[in-house]
């Protein structure tokens, strides 16, 4: 072959990956007929999935506020500077005008009304996994919430992560979770915890170590890992890290945020205790039937000096 | 025993005494651990109260306020910037954020000091005063030490 051939060969095959690419990443969209029906929204429910999803966490500003969602304190990662956007019902700067269909879509397949590609610092990862149901219960809840008017500035992320596009090969390696199937030979209150945990509560996202490209390593599911935002380390909560702790110390945990030792938990931490407090003790309990029967597993090896 | 031994003995005694008072002020982070687990032991107390697995003992919540005042009345000045290595998880936050980190440690105590009347006056009272005192524990943390 000559130069020519293989340069003219070269961008030919450049051309078909780029191609192949453009169409594996088309972000994904709920059907909009599966939404035709009106859902009776429970808002009670709906305030419960608020709750354990953390909305506040990341959408709202301050320690006390859990009804104004304009947007909230930078989310720091490995991979840039993440602006929470504004969730509040605002119709032109929150959520207040998306469809069921299209706040599903956002939820479930991590895209956006205008069709791109959401970064899963949003943990759509986790969200998937809760149904449609809980997730219209949790829209209908949003829009009780007062508007909020202006919008988060952009994401402050280096290049290549500021293109959204490659979000969609992302997905492609790591966006696997299924819709949540009960496990019929477990109890009731063991399946509504593992629901709560890896549905809602997306505890695996910060109790769960990532590779290199911010995906998880699910062969050590919830045993710890480097905490997401560089402060310190997150603990191992599968029985090898807190196998000393009963149901009862779990559930009493993510009320008080009081560790067995009567240690007052800080951290990131302190945010998700102030969302369980406000669940009802049942679903309490029940994530922690769920967290204590996560077998032992050996987390990542933590540097000496962290 | 002989009175040359319980002389030694004192001495001895005294010196370990001193020698652990000198390394307390020259291990600010020792210093600053130890009164954190007292803080925990005390609130451990308290919650077991407020639960009602214990019964309410005013001796034991006096006990549990005058620690948690003198955590709070000594806390601020075992921070040196020397501190800020070694084995502690305690965030840079501290030092670049000193005035917060002052501020929350000045409203600790303020809230020890209110909630004290309330808390002896019976387990209805300790109850809420748990509440206030008590979540000055997360917050600070929350800003001011790494998660583990």
């Amino acid at each position: 072959m000559t130069l020519s051939k293989i340069i003219a060969l070269a961008v030919v095959l450049a051309a078909v990956a780029v191609t192949a690419f453009w169409f594996l990443t088309v972000p994904k969209v709920e059907p909009v007929a599966e939404f035709a029906t009106p859902h009776t929204a429970d808002l009670v429910n709906g305030k419960t999935m608020f709750d354990i999803g953390g909305c506040v966490s990341c959408h709202a500003r301050g320690k006390d506020d859990r009804t104004h969602l304009g947007g909230g304190e930078p989310l720091k990662s490995p991979f840039g500077t993440f602006y929470p956007p504004n969730i509040s019902s605002d119709p032109k700067d929150g959520i207040g005008a998306w469809t069921g269909a299209q706040f599903v879509t956002a939820m479930r397949d991590g895209t956006s009304p205008a069709g791109e590609h959401l970064y899963p610092a949003f943990p759509y990862t986790s969200y998937r996994r809760m149904t449609t149901g809980d997730l219209l219960d949790l829209f209908a809840y949003l829009k009780t919430l007062p508007p909020v008017q202006g919008r988060a500035r952009n994401h402050d992320l280096p290049f290549p992560f500021d293109i959204r596009r490659l979000v969609g090969g992302w997905k492609l390696l790591f966006l696997d979770a299924e819709p949540f199937t009960p496990d019929s030979t477990k109890s009731a209150e063991w399946n509504r915890g593992a629901y709560l945990v890896n549905g809602p509560g997306h505890c695996a996202e910060c109790h769960t170590a990532r590779n290199a490209l911010g995906g998880l390593l699910n062969g050590q599911r919830f045993a710890g890992g480097p905490d997401p935002e560089g402060k310190g380390w997150v603990p191992n909560i599968t029985q090898k890290g807190i196998g000393s702790w009963t149901e009862r110390d779990i559930a009493d945990f993510l009320q008080s945020g009081m560790t067995p030792e009567f240690d007052s938990v800080g951290g990131g931490m302190a945010a998700v205790i102030r969302n369980t407090a406000q669940l009802n003790a049942a679903d309490r309990q029940a994530m922690a039937v769920y967290i204590k029967s996560l077998p032992p597993i050996v987390g990542p090896v933590r540097p000496s000096k962290n | 025993m002989k009175l040359s031994t319980w002389l030694a003995t004192g001495l001895v005694a005294t010196v370990a005494l001193a020698t652990t008072a000198v390394v307390a002020q020259q291990d600010p982070i020792a210093t600053r651990k130890d009164l954190m687990k007292a803080n925990g032991r005390n609130a451990g107390v308290i919650v077991k109260m407020v639960k009602g697995e214990e019964a309410y003992d005013p001796a034991k919540v006096k006990a549990a306020f005058d620690q948690w005042d003198e955590t709070a009345s000594k806390f601020g000045a075992l921070f040196p910037d020397s501190s800020k290595e070694g084995d502690t998880r305690a965030l840079p936050a501290v030092w670049t954020e000193r005035a917060k980190f002052d501020a929350a440690i000045a409203k600790f105590k303020k809230d020890v000091d209110d909630n004290r009347a309330k808390a002896m006056s019976g387990a209805d009272g300790l109850k809420v005063a748990l509440g206030a005192v008590g979540k000055n524990c997360g917050d600070c943390h929350e800003a001011f030490r790494k998660p583990q």
